[in-house]
């Protein structure tokens, strides 16, 4: 069976053109992919992301929230006991931001400009990681 | 294919044009339907407009902001709303606590708008606001800070965008469902037309599917489609003809870098819509045919390797834009895929249309490229397109239908796609990305950092106009909102009473909600 995997757009930012970019390379990819649409709120993408059973969540933030934002959806899925579930960021991330995105937990960040292939390998390596799909 | 084949829309390109390619020589500027521009003298009797997008934070620095970019010569303001403004959240609701003054100044009431326009003679000078969902209660704001400043509505110049359609195909600031949306558009439409004559009620905006992904062609159709649906709205009610109100409607557009077809797409357009407005719904004169629009330059044809190419890529886009006939322009700044432009990069770009406007001498004659057998065939092929395309959408049941179905975001979805797999590919050029790249490191920037406590003095001054007001009044006025929005009546009369009561933007959203409930977004990648 493909791994899932939830694409999210938390937060009140409704460019959501590189979220269905991807969330589309990931499906050409062979992945399940569940596109939550826009302005998500971070509870409802953690209960998404349980409800889906999701491999991974990629986070897409253009609007500079994505420290908050990152941390936010991680703390929720350690407390829905999912802690499990990778989360990756992409968006308008300054370089800066992401070691900081890393110390809070996210697997992967995804800069503006990262090679699609580059964002399909990486997620299909988590995919490979998670404990549920080595059963 | 090579890249010279067709242009990035798909339209077939040859090596040479000559006198056979085009369909009849068009009229002269200023002559209907306008292929060669509005005006008989072009930019010669007034030039387009500077119109900088500006705003962030507090209203006290977005307002600082706006008194410099007058002062450097700016003749237009530009309001940029932060997201929870935008989509009718106040700054204290817990929600959006990490949005507030983010990508634009945070307006919670009438205070607000006071402070940001303080100074500035709103009588003289014109402000747009990129505002969708919650545009009738800005406009309501913006009148009443007006008028408590002594510039009577009559005098107020300037736009909002209010084109809600757009929104729930490509820019997400959507709060209720379509047709109570397009009421309000209505209800905001008939407002000015009969009491703030000097300004324009509606921008319908394509540039939002442009930067969503729609190629040149698609962005021009698919705008003119809402267009279409608004007039019709508007004209459904009974209570203004088209010469009324179609002199309000102005349009918004992205310029990105195919130089000819971006001017081929304006030329195009403003012939479509003087077409439609005039066959459709019979208007004769030439200020109901006119198809008036603004744009960006820049967008998503900006990209973060070798940024300081940016610079370039935005004059020649402002190039074409003025020779697409444009009446104001946006240059985006070189840093913007990075951060909030720093001062010095918004006043390079600002001086990039002030170069091409004064030192080029492309204002000296009105649509120099008319007749150019290529321009000319190019525009013929682009409305060609436009009419298929708008012929698709209505076959399909029309905009709304489209948009609910997610018929309209699939389609841009799909051109999203294909730009991003030509880019990465390679077969779409772009230098420094796919071609000339570098291992130039990203530019050391000053970019705008958030000023945490503005987020505090903002929501200080919340609570303080909450305190002061009359409750009781804002009680008597939410409701009295709620009531008319289930009738028929005028919502713009009730909002300029909530605002003056200093009801928050998110009460007067919530008591609108109660009665419309919200848009139910589908999901299409």
């Amino acid at each position: 069976m493909p791994a899932r995997i939830l694409v999210a757009k938390p937060g009140l930012d409704g460019h959501d053109r590189g979220a269905k970019i991807v969330a589309r390379a990931l499906r050409d990819a062979g992945f399940e992919v569940v596109f939550t649409g826009i302005r998500q709120r971070v509870d409802a993408i953690v209960a998404a992301a349980v409800q889906e059973d999701v491999a991974v969540v990629g986070l897409s933030i253009l609007s500079g929230a994505h420290l908050a934002l990152t941390a936010k959806t991680i703390e929720g899925l350690r407390a829905a006991g999912a802690g499990d579930i990778a989360v990756v960021v992409g968006g308008t991330i300054p370089a800066a931001d992401i070691p900081r995105l890393r110390e809070a937990g996210a697997a992967a960040v995804f800069p503006t400009g990262t090679p699609l292939d580059v964002v399909v390998a990486q997620v299909r390596a988590l995919t490979l990681e998670a404990p549920c799909e080595s059963e | 294919m090579s890249d010279f084949d067709q242009t990035p829309s798909g339209i077939p390109v040859r090596p040479v044009y000559g006198p056979d390619d085009r369909r009849a020589e068009p009229p002269a500027p200023g002559r209907f339907p306008f292929t060669r521009g509005n005006y008989q003298n072009g930019y010669r009797d007034r030039l387009w407009t500077f119109r900088q997008y500006s705003g962030f934070g507090t209203p006290e620095e977005s307002n600082r902001r706006y008194r410099y970019l007058l002062e450097q010569g700016g003749t237009g303001l530009s309001v940029a709303l932060d997201l929870p403004t935008q989509c009718g959240y106040d700054s204290d609701d817990p929600e959006v606590t990490e949005e507030v003054g983010r990508v634009g100044v945070a307006i919670d009431t009438l205070k607000d708008a006071e402070i940001l326009f303080d100074g500035i003679p709103l009588d003289q000078i014109s402000t747009s606001f990129t505002i969708n969902g919650t545009a009738a209660i800005l406009l309501a704001c913006y009148v009443a800070a007006a008028e408590r400043a002594g510039v009577p509505r009559a005098k107020l110049t300037g736009t909002i965008q209010n084109d809600i359609l757009k929104e729930y195909a490509s820019r997400g600031t959507w709060i209720w469902p379509p047709e109570p949306s397009l009421r309000l558009i209505a209800d905001t439409i008939e407002f000015c037309a009969e009491q703030v004559p000097r300004f324009n009620a509606i921008s319908v905006a394509g540039a939002h599917f442009r930067d969503a992904g729609a190629n040149a062609v698609q962005e021009m159709a698919f705008t003119l489609a809402d267009g279409v649906t608004y007039c019709d709205t508007v004209l459904a009610r009974g209570r203004m003809t088209i010469e009324e109100f179609a002199p309000q409607v102005s349009f918004f557009f992205y310029t990105h870098g195919d130089f000819f077809e971006e001017i081929a797409k304006y030329r195009a357009g403003r012939r479509r819509w003087a077409t439609i407005v005039r066959e459709r719904y019979g208007a004769t004169s030439d200020k109901a045919c006119m198809f008036r629009f603004g744009c960006v330059s820049g967008g998503a044809s900006l990209f973060a390797p070798q940024a300081h190419n940016n610079i370039i890529r935005v004059a020649y886009e402002a190039m074409a834009s003025a020779l697409g006939g444009v009446q104001s322009m946006f240059t985006a700044a070189w840093d913007e895929p990075f951060a909030l432009p720093s001062e010095e990069s918004t006043t390079l770009a600002l001086r990039t249309q002030q170069i091409l406007a004064y030192e080029t001498g492309i204002a000296r004659v009105a649509d120099p490229l008319g007749g150019s057998y290529f321009v000319e065939a190019l525009t013929d092929e682009t409305e060609a397109r436009i009419i298929e395309i708008m012929a698709d959408l209505e076959r399909h049941g029309g905009m709304v239908r489209a948009i609910e179905d997610g018929y309209l975001q699939g389609l841009i979805a799909d051109e999203a796609y294909r730009a991003h797999q030509e880019i990465e590919g390679g077969t779409r050029p772009v230098v420094g990305v796919n071609r000339f790249a570098s291992d130039e490191p990203a530019p050391d920037l000053a970019t705008y950092e958030l000023d945490s406590g503005g987020r505090d003095r903002q929501l200080k001054r919340l609570a303080a106009v909450k305190a002061d007001r009359d409750g009781a009044a804002v009680r008597a006025r939410l409701a009295a909102l709620g009531r008319a929005a289930e009738g028929t009546e005028n919502l713009m009369g009730p909002l300029i009473d909530c605002v003056n009561a200093y009801c928050t933007v998110g009460e007067m959203v919530a008591a609108l909600t109660a009665v419309w409930g919200e848009f139910q977004q589908p999901v299409v990648f």
